[in-house]
């Protein structure tokens, strides 16, 4: 760890000024000075932005919902909107992390979070997302927890969010502010994929901070699902997780959307299975098909070929069970 | 003994200990503060082969508050301990910190930076310039094999001709099972604080054992140890890895004797898979065979461990397979192979651990090919006596704690085939495995006073290392004298006490019970002797008239006079007993015995793995304390859990250096990963072993639970897993498997 001044912002302007290409925001911490202590990021301002008034959620007249920036964790999945609208959201939340951990952290920390890739938390390894130009250890290193799809010759290091795998599925538009006004961001587009320059990691601008983050309307009615695979039953990142979320229109989707968690470099929705699934029967033998699109793409490591079939596996129960709750919100709604 | 004093012992008296854990007042080796402390930080070799070529300071010594940077170059001479069991002064890797500038593993200390903030020191560690020459590393067991071969080991054994018992069998098996490294991990990270005051060092160290550490620091540092004081009055855990002295309370001692101030040094987190031991990987080959009749005639248990190049570390794979079952043929041996990594040391339950994996998979799988009940299997041929001593077992109930344990587990209900336990999406898999311990007592010494007050004080250098120590020596003190368990003081880690065991191989209650309730007793005598003197409260009576109870004594007429009275009728302060009783005989095979049965849950359709149930019966000997005693069984289930399904730290092939070294990758289970636990404690005493029939409990819930979980599994998927642990890509359908290291 090295020292950093350490101040503090009163305004959202006042936080855009202070921002360089040598400091960072902090609100919850948990990954910043967690990487910092290890000395694995070394900014030398660090400007603390918990006092600004990000902190509400409201629904939009448009139907859309929007977060502020600093909502935490905890709030944001016990929020009353989030668990009737967007119940997928609420459970990737709480799949994620410990409650500790959940208590600190806050939504737009969440969408910057870093990876978990040993080899970047190794100060004394090569990584070209830590140090461009350095190598990538993990490719040819202990992989099993790396990216099987959208990774790079420099680069195959997993995204370790879940709140962003639904927010992934969900469709949302990211609020970045700087001196210069505000600009949005599809969420879709705002983390990048590795490619030759792993270490710009998403579409941030020194100088801007993420506001707030606004969900699309949510899909009625519908079923959805957040399913997490993972070698313990709690506390630990993904190997594989799935965020579906499907209407039925009778035994037939209607919308359908997809999205993945701990097999991609970034929060990987699926547009080709969500198309794949549309129209179609409501039945195993499509969910299984849209899996199997979902990962045509996949590129296995050494250690992480069983990801690949664990994606799968983890689509095609998330969109049993996203089916079974549709069927019930649709009856529900029959009664009423 | 009264009914009432007798109830004391067994009974689940809560741990008097608790209130000062709960409410933050109990004192672990970090939270001593003394005046002009200063704070160590290592600067740790991020090779694990090689050389430290060059090593600068200049940067980091301008550095806010820094005090001085030690490193070879740069640091006192010490001595080497003989690192001898028997003397008491072992430590499990003999190199000195500092010695040269060779590397032999990752994380070993090639700089100390003292400051006079733990932060500072931090800093200025990030600033050392280190250059090294590396070598290439020997990364894992096989490499070391191909690369050094291997060294004879120790604890082998054999008897008959197991190799043509083999060869003219009806029925054989021969398979190897693997074991990864495990990281011991306990909550509280390695810690010492250390001072000298006019050449006497002081150190409050988180280690297992006070006394050991106390005589190997005196070697290390060439003074007499009674010059030495160690204190531990608190461990958040160790596991075995407290249990010997490592380089960093050699260097924080050395650092505070330069600099003629307090230093405080604390293993940051990634360090305590490096430098502090680990439970090292194991490769181990059985080869069993029965006759016609599923009688075991041959069994061969031979295994290989790695350890460091500064030193050999044994892990006795093969300790219960001489003596569980009975069998006329058998061979165990024991060879290590040298690695780049620190040196092993022994975690819960060692030798055993890997060791009853590999061998209760085996007999699994040599039940399987002789075409038996696994449990019908154990049962035909568990040992009645201990064919490797040739000695009859002192006490051992394994047949009645497994078919307890069957009977409340519901093993009847099993159907054999595999694979047709369902319910729901899940399979479900019943696996049953033996435990087994052997119950050993060392030599003590322990104090107990009565005091005017009406109090009790008894003091032992051992320790407490959140399994109840202090608890049950203070049950002994109330069962011997009557007085109640909130009037007694209990004062353990503190190596100025009289000589009392390492809290390990357990053998503290064992080896601590007899020599305090020894103690008490002669306090008793004494109190007894002040009452019957001349100006006493029965002067002229005999001692042998005089009972002890209620804290005081009482004569045949109903007289009851209090101890704090005799007390002051002769102005004593107390009246004190000491005690030395002596290590276990070898009349028996001393050995505690035991089942694990589990249930695991395998869902096909998402590969989730989950242990459902557990029953395990354990035969202990006498239980001392219900309540510790039922949780040492249910926490070493939970950390066979985790050597089953979870733990292993990952070593990166090209380079030795682990990958996994912190608490989210190195996984262990959580909350949620927590089955029903259900555990049968036998309670039969073992008095031919001591007074008070109690064998010890730490450890064999950790036997043979991770070959129930295996077998288990087996049973739910057919899949059988020779490799610890048994993660779900292991279990699933057509993927590429890779070793993970």
């Amino acid at each position: 760890m090295r020292a950093f001044a350490y101040s503090r912002a009163d305004s959202v302007d006042h936080a855009a000024h202070r921002i360089t290409h040598d400091a960072a925001f902090v609100a919850g911490g948990t990954t910043l000075l967690d990487l910092i202590k290890l000395d694995v990021l070394k900014p030398k301002n660090v400007v603390d932005i918990n006092a600004l008034p990000l902190k509400r959620v409201e629904r939009l007249d448009d139907g859309r919902l929007r977060i502020g920036a600093l909502v935490t964790n905890t709030d944001l999945a016990h929020h009353p909107e989030v668990k009737r609208h967007y119940p997928l959201l609420s459970q990737a939340l709480l799949a994620g992390a410990s409650t500790q951990l959940r208590n600190m952290a806050t939504t737009a920390g969440n969408v910057m979070q870093r990876t978990r890739c040993p080899y970047y938390r190794d100060a004394a390894a090569a990584c070209n997302r830590r140090e461009p130009g350095s190598g990538c250890d993990a490719r040819g290193g202990l992989n099993r927890l790396n990216a099987v799809l959208g990774g790079s010759d420099a680069c195959v290091a997993v995204h370790p969010s879940d709140m962003c795998v639904a927010m992934a599925a969900i469709g949302a538009t990211l609020t970045l502010s700087s001196a210069d006004g505000e600009r949005e961001v599809a969420f879709g587009d705002f983390h990048r994929l590795p490619g030759d320059t792993p270490h710009i990691e998403h579409d941030l601008a020194d100088g801007e901070l993420i506001t707030a983050i606004t969900l699309e309307p949510p899909l009625a009615p519908a079923g959805s699902y957040y399913l997490k695979l993972r070698d313990r039953a709690s506390y630990e990142f993904a190997l594989a997780s799935a965020a579906a979320q499907l209407s039925l229109d009778g035994e037939m989707i209607g919308e359908a959307r997809v999205a993945l968690g701990g097999v991609g470099t970034k929060p990987w929705r699926c547009p080709d299975a969500e198309a794949a699934l549309v129209g179609q029967p409501a039945q195993i033998a499509t969910f299984e098909r849209a899996a199997e699109i979902a990962l045509r793409d996949a590129t296995p490591l050494e250690h992480n070929a069983f990801k690949i079939p664990l994606a799968r596996q983890s689509i095609v129960r998330a969109l049993r069970e996203a089916t079974r709750l549709a069927r019930d919100e649709g009856k529900q709604e029959g009664q009423v | 003994m009264s009914d009432k004093q007798q109830s004391i012992i067994g009974a689940g008296v809560p741990r008097i200990d608790g209130p000062d854990k709960l409410s933050g007042r109990a004192n672990y080796a970090a939270d001593n503060l003394p005046p002009d402390l200063a704070y160590g930080y290592g600067v740790f070799s991020t090779i694990a082969s090689g050389r430290v070529s060059q090593l600068s300071v200049d940067e980091a010594r301008k550095m806010p508050g820094v005090v001085d940077i030690f490193h070879h170059g740069h640091f006192p001479s010490l001595y080497r301990t003989p690192s001898s069991f028997a003397q008491g002064n072992k430590v499990e890797e003999t190199r000195l910190p500092f010695e040269d500038e060779r590397v032999y593993y990752e994380g070993q200390f090639v700089a100390l930076v003292v400051a006079d903030t733990f932060e500072n020191a931090r800093a200025a560690a990030r600033r050392v310039k280190v250059t090294y020459s590396a070598d290439q590393a020997v990364a894992n067991l096989d490499q070391g094999v191909e690369a050094n071969g291997t060294q004879a080991g120790s604890g082998n054994h054999d008897r008959g001709d197991a190799a043509s018992a083999f060869d003219g069998a009806a029925t054989t098996i021969d398979v190897t099972y693997r074991t990864p490294v495990e990281t011991h991990n306990p909550m509280e990270m390695h810690a010492s604080t250390a001072w000298w005051d006019n050449g006497d060092l002081t150190i409050f160290d988180a280690t297992q054992g006070v006394v050991v550490a106390r005589n190997a620091l005196s070697k290390i540092f060439a003074i007499a140890p009674e010059r030495v004081t160690v204190y531990a009055p608190y461990i958040g855990s160790g596991f075995g890895g407290k249990l010997w002295t490592w380089p960093h309370a050699i260097a924080a001692a050395a650092a505070s004797r330069e600099l003629e101030r307090p230093v405080q040094l604390v293993v940051p987190r990634q360090q305590m898979f490096t430098t502090t031991g680990h439970r090292p990987e194991t490769r181990q080959r059985l080869r069993l065979a029965t006759d016609d009749n599923g009688k075991l005639v041959s069994l061969r248990h031979e295994s290989i461990n790695t350890t460091s190049f500064t030193d050999q570390y044994v892990e006795t794979c093969g300790s219960v397979t001489k003596s569980l079952y009975s069998c006329p043929n058998l061979t165990v041996s024991h060879e290590t192979t040298q690695v780049n990594r620190g040196t092993p040391t022994s975690m819960r339950a060692p030798g055993a651990a890997p060791g009853l994996f590999a061998l209760e998979s085996a007999i699994d799988e040599m039940a399987a090919a002789a075409g038996v009940d696994p449990l019908q299997f154990r049962l035909d041929n568990y040992a009645e006596r201990d064919e490797s001593k040739d000695l009859d077992f002192s006490s051992n109930h394994i047949v009645e704690a497994t078919k307890r344990a069957a009977e409340r587990f519901g093993w009847a209900d099993r159907n054999p085939q595999i694979g047709s336990m369902r319910e729901g999406r899940e399979i479900v898999g019943y696996g049953v495995a033996a435990c087994n311990w052997e119950a050993l007592k060392m030599a003590c010494d322990a104090r107990v006073s009565i005091r005017a007050d009406g109090t009790a004080f008894a003091s032992c250098a051992t320790q407490d290392i959140g399994t109840g120590t202090y608890t049950i020596v203070a049950q002994t003190v109330s069962d011997v004298t009557g007085i109640p368990i909130d009037r007694i003081t209990v004062k353990l880690g503190d190596s100025s006490y009289p000589d009392g065991p390492i809290s390990g191989g357990s053998w503290a209650t064992a080896t601590t019970l007899p020599a305090i309730a020894g103690a008490a007793r002669n306090a008793l005598d004494e109190m007894k002797r002040y009452a019957t003197g001349s100006n006493g409260a029965f002067a002229g009576a005999s001692s042998d008239a005089l009972d002890a109870t209620a804290g005081g004594l009482r004569n045949a007429a109903g007289k009851q006079v209090s101890f704090a009275e005799i007390l002051e009728a002769g102005r004593y302060g107390s009246a004190d007993g000491e005690a030395h009783t002596e290590a276990a005989d070898s009349k028996y095979s001393y050995r505690s015995f035991g089942a694990h049965f589990v249930e695991v849950r395998w869902d096909p359709g998402i590969s989730r793995l989950r242990v459902a149930r557990v029953v395990s019966a354990i035969d202990v000997g006498k239980v001392i304390n219900e309540t510790t005693a039922r949780n040492q069984v249910e926490g070493a289930v939970v950390m066979g859990i985790g050597m089953g399904l979870f733990e292993a730290t990952e070593y990166d092939e090209r380079n030795a250096r682990p990958v996994n070294n912190d608490y989210a990758e190195y996984v262990v289970p959580v909350h949620a990963d927590q089955p029903e636990i259900d555990v049968i404690l036998l309670d039969y005493p073992d008095l031919a072993f001591n007074e008070y029939g109690a064998r010890g409990i730490g450890e064999i819930g950790t036997t043979g639970l991770a070959a129930a979980i295996a077998n288990a599994v087996h049973h739910a998927t057919g899949k059988r897993i020779r490799e610890l642990p048994i993660t779900l890509d292991k279990l699933m359908g057509d993927v590429p498997q890779a070793r993970s290291a």
